[in-house]
């Protein structure tokens, strides 16, 4: 079986194989040597990951450990905190965008984001998604509508919303909102979805709607899902990155992760975790 | 014990209601006082004419207040129109593009300029702004004028202003959480973008506050509008005219010329225009700030 990755070892690659084959030849992100630092402190210390194309990758870890750094890393929002000092490279679809001369408006406009809390835009529901979709330049009033709906029912949110489209997305339950923010995000036709712990604010039900709607969403689109709840992981991850004290302890197949973890940190956690 | 401690907190619920009860009545009993003490203006000068004539000669019993609630609002909106880019920029670039610590080093000098007190600006204004407007701007303009005038009044106020409404910008843009911010960057929108569409719409009901309590702070504001201001009893042809605003004419003459019949009342009277205007404009703003919240 070729692998171009020696990270995942080659022995479990079968059932991820099947599935994965053509994406591991082409991984949509390559980290190299990615440190961070705030001031003094180290935040990320020589983090070296490829995530597969078409899949889910579960960011796993302790709270504090830097999986919301790693996150941000990836679309550049570190950009907004000043003291933040990035070395290393960051390959999204071959470009470092780390050191890239690419607008990174468009590099963004490559991956949804959803945090922890959804943050609806202060407009409409419809305007929430129409946003995004006139950033990319999209001007015609029908293409947008059509694709207000689309995404819209995309997160089995349409039904729900379909008659009050001009209220305020403020209005919407907690649930409905991070539903709405998947759709906006998805609206500019990414093809990363980065997720925060997105289901952390939600209710069970909700947290559920948004984990199927990522399962199915692995099929056109590549997750990178942050969570410290390791069921949810375990329900979800096709990959497993785990982190500690912003380094990588561990990382691989999920379950040949879950079946055999090796240091010691991760089967702490898992054993606590259960 | 126990009951001690339920005394204690009974009782602590009660002062607090009874310190709001003050807070609450105090205002009305302003307005009601304000209202009796110039009732007797009411008797032989029917409301409309006492507002909206522009003859004032207390000597022959005649009292407009036209000009004055004119002078008033033109030194105000002057001075909030000059406010509001300068106070929005200033605001948005402290918030959003300055490093961390120009915004510490500002806040101090922000509450400094509030704490200057307003005569030490009325003197700024005449040794500036007045000869300024006199020498500069109105030659400019082809206008004649002396530099006292509602120009200088506004402008003096503006100055005055800026501290107070930049204060509560800088609140409403610090308030805004960084994940909306995020949002909109990772959808791809420019930090102008980002700013335009999405945060002056979530602070908006925000902004309109700070501008509409600087409205009703300058509104009132007497001292150094009164010092460059003019003080001469007209109805205000350009912003080079001097002109003569209510705070103004309630100082300088209340205390003085009481014998001429119904002038006391009639001060009152002043005070009164100014306390109904300034709830008006509440009002208003409150009800703006009511329809931008509910987007």
């Amino acid at each position: 079986m070729q692998t171009t990755t020696p990270i995942f070892k080659t022995n479990h690659v079968e059932r991820e194989t099947k599935l994965h084959a053509v994406a591991m030849e082409v991984p949509i992100v390559d980290i190299q040597n990615l440190n961070v630092s705030a001031r003094k402190t180290q935040i990320l210390k020589n983090i070296n990951i490829i995530i597969p194309k078409n899949s889910i990758t579960v960011l796993l870890g302790p709270s504090g450990c830097g999986k919301t750094t790693l996150l941000k890393c990836l679309n550049r929002l570190t950009d907004l905190y000043s003291d933040l000092h990035l070395t290393g490279s960051i390959k999204i679809d071959g470009d470092d965008i780390l050191n890239t001369k690419i607008d990174i408006t468009h590099i963004r406009q490559k991956m949804g984001l959803l945090l922890q809390k959804p943050y609806p835009l202060p407009m409409s529901i419809y305007e929430n998604i129409a946003y995004g979709l006139r950033l990319k330049g999209i001007r015609k009033r029908s293409v947008i509508s059509e694709k207000v709906e689309k995404h819209l029912k995309e997160v089995a949110l349409w039904d729900e919303v379909k008659d009050r489209l001009k209220s305020s997305a403020q209005k919407l339950s907690i649930g409905q909102q991070q539903r709405l923010c998947l759709a906006r995000g998805l609206a500019v036709e990414p093809e990363i979805i980065l997720a925060d712990e997105p289901t952390s604010a939600l209710d069970p039900i909700s947290s559920r709607v948004i984990e199927e709607e990522f399962l199915k969403l692995r099929n056109d689109y590549t997750i990178i899902h942050v969570t410290h709840i390791l069921r949810q992981a375990r329900r979800l991850a096709d990959y497993v990155v785990f982190m500690y004290y912003g380094e990588i302890v561990e990382y691989g197949p999920a379950d040949e992760i879950f079946e055999t973890p090796k240091p010691d940190i991760l089967k702490e956690y898992m054993k606590v975790g259960h | 014990m126990v009951l001690s401690r339920r005394l204690v907190d009974n009782l602590s619920s009660k002062w607090m209601l009874s310190c709001l009860i003050f807070c609450l009545l105090l205002p009305l009993a302003i307005g009601t006082g304000l209202v009796l003490k110039s009732f007797p203006l009411f008797t032989n000068h029917p409301l409309g004419s006492l507002i909206f004539s522009s003859n004032w000669s207390p000597s022959d019993g005649q009292f407009g207040f036209w000009p004055f609630i004119l002078g008033s609002l033109w030194v105000t909106i002057i001075a909030i129109i000059i406010c509001i880019p300068l106070c929005l920029l200033a605001a948005i670039y402290l918030t959003q593009f300055a490093p961390g610590w120009m915004l510490k080093f500002m806040r101090p000098v922000i509450d400094i300029l509030a704490g200057i007190p307003s005569v030490v600006y009325g003197v700024w204004g005449l040794l500036v702004i007045v000869p300024f407007v006199g020498d500069k701007l109105a030659p400019y303009f082809g206008v004649d004028s002396l530099g006292y005038s509602i120009l200088a009044g506004g402008l003096v106020l503006a100055v005055m202003s800026i501290p107070y409404i930049l204060n509560m910008l800088l609140e409403v843009f610090r308030q805004i959480p960084v994940e909306l911010g995020e949002a909109s960057l990772s959808l791809g929108a420019t930090k102008w973008e980002t700013i335009k569409h999405v945060f002056l719409r979530k602070g908006s009901s925000g902004i309109i506050s700070a501008y509409g309590l600087g409205f009703s702070k300058a509104l009132g504001e007497t001292m150094a509008v009164l010092m460059v201001v003019g003080n001469v009893v007209q109805i205000p042809q350009s912003v080079f005219d001097a002109g003569y605003t209510l705070p103004a004419l309630i100082a300088n003459n209340y205390g003085e010329m009481m014998s001429i019949p119904s002038y006391d009342s009639a001060l009152m009277f002043g005070a009164l225009l100014l306390f109904v205007i300034i709830l008006l404009i509440n009002v208003i703003f409150r009800y703006i700030i009511y329809k931008s919240e509910l987007i």
